[in-house]
């Protein structure tokens, strides 16, 4: 659907991505994860079109991005950034609504109003419809973000895509538990999903497959069990990391680990 | 839905300007009776030949109050919506048309005409006669807004943070050097000077009104046809390209329209402040922000609310005239005050 090929982005004569490559299916959700700095939302922009890479290129569906019409590719994929801030007052079901945009003059338009209703009750604010967005909490924020993308991609035809930035960071665990599951049905569904993850657990979780970035380049890519290993995170983040549940899953960062090895010294 | 939507939120606005325009016509020094309207409208639509005993108000009317009253609606219109779209595009709610250096930049040249206008521009002013002022003030408007744009644009992007700090180093220039041309003028061409400063609509004529049609009329309905994408820009510049948006262009779009609106109205009346201001906070107040109600509610409604000024204008101090930029600001100041406070205590 959305394919990264040898992507390197320069800043300031840094380097924030060095040679990173990836694919983005239809139907699967593939979590960015990485310690703070290792080029996880720069890789973002650089998906969504926001930012030109000075090498590589981003390509959807075999075209490169920025060949395309830019309704065109608002029709095929939408993206859920970490904040939104409105400029002026606006109800919840205002901003949903601004994700019909690309639909604008289109027979799909006749939908709008259902594709809003839609969206709210699927990410469980139906009654907040009416609700000025600045007395919205952050998590009710970041969800009325997800439910504008779903209305920009309601009657989109297949295959299209989903990208978000750290959905879940103002969420509590249910929120969290509810909006993971919201994205495995999308990509049951047929959508590619793509979520830059803090949560390692999150990604164990939920996830088909994980993207793991260090210091820019992309050292793992594969099944999460495959990737979320304890030796390779403690590499990447620099502290102990210790398997918890069957199969190797769910690695937690270990405390105890840590102090022992502290006072043994 | 949306259309009719937009139709019901405007309809009150459209109503208001033209109960506005018929009281402009009316009221004033020299009265004209509403049945005397009326017989002049009937005659101007081929219903029955204007009776001989309306033949006063008929020249009133005609010669002096519709041009008048059709100018002011215009250029307030051409305000209003300026003001919206900008408010809209910086993201700010206290931006206005002054921001991108329009009405410093006419100011600029319009002094410079009044100054140096014997000398420096002879011959050009002697061509353009009546139209000397109006031309240097459209030109020095657009002037002044494309140096903006293009001091705030770096590397083919204008950002909007940059735009801003082009646009108040601008004011502060034009600001500077129209300063040092009043420094030079005599007493006759300050007070010249100050009473362009302060607006007046006393001058409209028919002559203007096509031109003003052409550069204010067609600029303010181009302007809500961006309702769609400026609505996206409220989200931010990158949430509106995800949604398809082309922000450059828009961005790009909306500050010719405005400039050109704002520098053709600037041209005849003089600097008119406040309107483009506060006109689209009172649609927002009572319509939401949604730029396809915001818009053409705020290019009604200023188009209404400078025709009733110039009407207090026309009123307050008969037979003299006051300045119409005065009641706007008397009346804005006020109320942009008040928005400041409830600002600070939301």
């Amino acid at each position: 659907m959305i394919g990264a090929r040898g992507i390197v982005v320069r800043a300031g004569g840094r380097l924030l991505l060095d040679d990173v490559s990836l694919e983005l299916r239809p139907g699967e959700v593939l979590a960015v994860v990485g310690p703070n700095g290792a080029g996880k939302s720069t890789l973002l922009r650089v998906l969504a079109g926001d930012l030109r890479p000075a090498g590589g290129e981003v390509a959807m569906e075999g075209r490169a991005l920025h060949a395309w019409q830019p309704r065109d590719v608002a029709r095929r994929r939408a993206v859920v950034p970490q904040h939104a801030a409105l400029a002026f007052p606006m109800a919840a079901a205002e901003v949903v609504a601004l994700g019909r945009l690309p639909w604008h003059a289109t027979p799909a338009m006749r939908q709008d109003g259902a594709a809003v209703t839609r969206a709210l009750d699927a990410v469980g604010l139906a009654q907040f419809a009416g609700r000025p967005y600045a007395t919205l909490s952050g998590g009710e924020r970041q969800r009325v973000g997800v439910a504008r993308a779903l209305a920009q991609l309601d009657g989109a035809a297949p295959p299209a895509a989903l990208l978000l930035d750290e959905p879940t960071a103002s969420l509590d665990a249910g929120q969290r538990a509810g909006l993971l599951r919201l994205l495995r049905r999308l990509a049951g569904d047929g959508l590619a999903v793509l979520a830059v993850l803090h949560d390692l657990n999150e990604a164990a979780f939920v996830v088909d497959r994980v993207a793991m970035l260090a210091g820019g380049r992309l050292v793992a890519i594969g099944p999460a069990r495959q990737v979320l290993r304890p030796a390779l995170l403690e590499e990447v983040y620099g502290v102990p990391f210790r398997a918890l549940a069957e199969g190797g899953l769910l690695p937690v960062f270990d405390v105890e680990a840590r102090r022992g090895a502290a006072t043994s010294r | 839905m949306s259309a009719t939507l937009a139709a019901r939120a405007a309809s009150p606005f459209a109503a208001l300007l033209v109960a506005a325009m018929l009281a402009g016509a009316v009221l004033g020094p020299a009265r004209v009776t509403p049945s005397g309207l009326m017989a002049v409208l009937a005659d101007l639509l081929g219903l029955a030949p204007l009776p001989a005993e309306y033949a006063r108000d008929a020249a009133i009317l005609g010669v002096v109050r519709a041009p008048r009253v059709l100018m002011a609606a215009l250029v307030g219109a051409g305000l209003g919506a300026a003001g919206a779209a900008m408010q809209g595009l910086f993201r700010n709610p206290l931006a206005d048309p002054g921001l991108i250096g329009v009405s410093a930049g006419a100011a600029l040249a319009t002094v410079a005409a009044i100054v140096l206008g014997g000398s420096v521009f002879g011959a050009a002013a002697g061509a353009l006669g009546l139209w000397a002022l109006p031309v240097a003030a459209f030109a020095g408007g657009l002037g002044a807004t494309f140096l903006m744009a293009r001091l705030g644009t770096v590397a083919g992007v204008a950002s909007v943070a940059t735009l801003l700090l082009a646009g108040v180093a601008v004011n502060a220039l034009a600001g500077a050097l129209t300063g040092l041309l009043i420094f030079m003028a005599d007493d006759r061409q300050v007070r010249d000077i100050t009473f362009w400063t302060l607006g007046s609509l006393a001058g409209s004529r028919w002559a203007h009104l096509p031109v003003v049609v052409a550069l204010v009329g067609l600029p303010t309905l181009a302007l809500c046809l961006l309702a769609r994408p400026l609505n996206a820009l409220l989200l931010g510049e990158a949430e509106a390209s995800h949604l398809g948006v082309r922000v450059e262009a828009v961005k790009r779009g909306a500050l010719a329209l405005a400039a050109v609106a704002v520098a053709a109205g600037v041209a005849f009346t003089g600097l008119i402040g406040f309107v483009g201001l506060v006109v689209p906070h009172l649609i927002r107040l009572g319509f939401g922000s949604d730029h396809r109600i915001v818009l053409p509610g705020s290019a009604l409604l200023g188009g209404a609310l400078l025709v009733l000024a110039d009407l207090l204008a026309r009123g307050l101090a008969a037979p003299a005239e006051l300045p119409v930029g005065v009641v706007t600001a008397l009346v804005g100041a006020p109320f942009f005050l008040w928005l400041l406070r409830r600002r600070g205590a939301a």
